[in-house]
């Protein structure tokens, strides 16, 4: 039985966090600008140390692991990728670095096998021989999930990572998470600005406040979802449909500026 | 992998062309075709002691000192992410140079022996390295050039300094302190030599450990965590062997400019950014350079020798203005 324990008292940001992912489950992080969604990201992460707390993964502390260790369980893809000058096959293999042994320097057949085995299942193959910097931002964004998913986590966080992109590069990864979930019995961590994709995609959502700085809501899209919990964390107009086609809570802003009927 | 074979045996056998370029040139007029059979007959000879105990020494100083400077030039890039620092840049020859004219003056090396050259040199280099770092610690995602202007006006302090203990010495230390300052391979002292070309080797070694590590780094600090990258560690110790390397060179030859720019830009050129085929290559591409450089300084104005800094320097600045001109530069 694997799961994430969390509970964190960090006294500027974040108050008294506690919660728990289960496996397989697809955790979507959502609130507004400066609720301090990637500050939780990054303390999961150990860029940055919590106040009080612990972090479990797999029932062991976090903080009891070495950088190396932490890297075999939890990998992560982060929003916009500065391209850097090295072709998609080198980047995708660092993703297999935590398992290099110590005076290892050369990636073994099997190292090779599996970063190309994720390179296809993300739709990158071809371009494995191609420069980070002359592919495009969406696929740019499919080497960093390629190279995550060869580090073959337990967890996989991601932090926004698609605000910058079109809606087919959107709807694709959410796909491929998704899939990808199923797949290889992967537990994900999301940070997502749009409310609407976290409603379709994720199983459970963690709604957090900028106001009391802690989570004000958690459970299903449909529970945490609600007209009355977005506009008190977001101090917006909006109002709450379910989709027509899925059923799923969608949220519509409503345009005041203009007189309409 | 056999590319990597191809290019480190190319670049070996180039070390050795200009290692006997080097052995068959000078002021002495020794014809090339005797020397082998100088090297043969050995012993007493004049010709023989001039090519062992003059040129030799002289080439394999070279050699070190060029790989020494070229790979703390590759370290500190991989480092900072910036593909302009190296230790001229970033001043780090600056506080070496004040370390070791700190040691010329208050004598330490009768108190400790010529390894206070060295050493000295050592903590000037890392003191500036530590003021740089912790004065552009907020810079990790924008790839400024802002800590060169660090770097630079670091540089600028040191040499006030340096001027100034000049000022207060005698006679006799300034002649060292002048002559050793420009930059020159012309270095008597055998030990020394020894010491910097075993401890340019090992800084190769040690930085060997560090390549993976250093691929990493190259996404940023906080990917290299996410990869099981002990980040913190990892850039103590490659600071300290950057340190090192300058600090060494700085105490034996003086300052030597812009080797460990010119090297890496165009070695990584050749072999691309992965430091496991990079790290060799700029060492032996730097002792070539730097070799060749020497060439040049000792034949270009003969019977007078250049100090070999002005030659880096000239070729090394030009290519400095180029390399910043040719990016969207902002301060």
């Amino acid at each position: 039985m694997k799961s994430l324990n969390f509970g964190y008292k960090g006294a500027s940001i974040l108050k008294d966090i506690s919660f728990c992912i289960n496996p397989e489950e697809f955790v979507a992080v959502i609130g507004p600008n400066g609720s301090g969604k990637t500050t939780l990201i990054k303390t999961i992460l150990k860029h940055e140390i919590p106040d009080s707390g612990t972090i479990q993964i797999l029932e062991n502390d976090i903080s009891c692991l070495s950088s190396r260790d932490l890297a075999m369980h939890i990998s992560a893809v982060m929003q916009a990728i500065d391209p850097t000058a090295m072709k998609v096959r080198d980047y995708v293999l660092l993703g297999r670095m935590p398992f290099f042994r110590k005076y290892q320097f050369f990636e073994t057949r099997q190292d090779l096998d599996i970063a190309q085995k994720y390179m296809e299942l993300t739709g990158i193959a071809h371009l494995a021989d191609s420069q980070m910097t002359q592919i495009s931002g969406g696929e740019r964004q499919l080497c960093a999930i390629a190279k995550a998913l060869t580090q073959e986590p337990d967890l996989l966080v991601l932090d926004e990572p698609t605000s910058h992109l079109d809606i087919t590069h959107q709807k694709t990864i959410l796909d491929l998470i998704t899939t990808l979930k199923k797949e290889l019995s992967l537990t994900i961590l999301m940070v997502l600005h749009d409310l609407n994709l976290a409603a379709e995609y994720a199983d459970r959502l963690i709604l957090l406040s900028k106001e009391t700085k802690t989570i004000f809501s958690s459970g299903t899209p449909e529970d945490v979802l609600t007209q009355n919990h977005i506009q008190t964390v977001y101090r917006t107009q909006i109002k709450v449909e379910p989709n027509p086609v899925t059923g799923k809570p969608w949220i519509f802003i409503i345009n005041d500026m203009n007189p309409h009927e | 992998m056999t590319r990597w074979i191809l290019i480190l045996s190319g670049l070996f056998c180039l070390v050795l062309v200009v290692g006997i370029i080097a052995l068959c040139t000078g002021a002495a007029g020794i014809d090339i075709n005797t020397i082998p059979a100088i090297l043969m007959t050995g012993g007493s000879s004049a010709e023989y002691s001039i090519l062992m105990e003059i040129r030799l020494p002289r080439i394999l100083l070279g050699m070190a000192i060029g790989g020494a400077l070229s790979l703390a030039g590759t370290l500190l890039q991989g480092m900072f992410r910036n593909p302009l620092v190296e230790p001229y840049t970033l001043g780090i020859s600056g506080g070496a140079s004040l370390g070791v004219c700190i040691n010329i003056l208050f004598k330490c090396y009768a108190v400790i022996g010529i390894i206070a050259y060295p050493l000295f040199g050592f903590a000037g280099a890392s003191l500036v390295i530590f003021l740089v770092y912790s004065l552009n610690r907020s810079n990790t995602h924008v790839k400024s050039n802002r800590m060169l202007l660090t770097g630079v006006m670091i540089s600028y302090v040191a040499s006030s300094l340096v001027m100034l203990l000049m000022a207060l010495s005698h006679t006799d230390d300034l002649q060292n302190i002048v002559l050793w300052i420009m930059g020159s391979l012309d270095e008597p002292n055998t030990q020394l030599i020894q010491v910097a070309c075993i401890g340019s080797v090992i800084g190769l070694f040690i930085s060997y450990f560090f390549c993976m590590d250093l691929n990493a780094l190259t996404l940023g600090d906080e990917e290299a965590t996410s990869l099981g990258v002990n980040t913190a560690r990892t850039k103590k110790i490659l600071f300290i062997v950057a340190s090192f390397l300058t600090g060494l060179s700085v105490s034996v030859a003086g300052i030597i400019m812009f080797v460990g720019l010119i090297v890496p830009h165009f070695v990584r050129m050749l072999t691309g950014p992965d430091h496991r085929i990079l790290l060799a290559a700029s060492f032996l591409a730097g002792a070539a350079f730097l070799t060749a450089s020497d060439v040049i300084a000792r034949v270009i104005i003969a019977p007078l020798e250049l100090p070999v800094g002005v030659i880096t320097g000239i070729i090394g600045g030009i290519m400095f203005i180029w390399a910043l001109s040719r990016r969207q530069v902002s301060l």
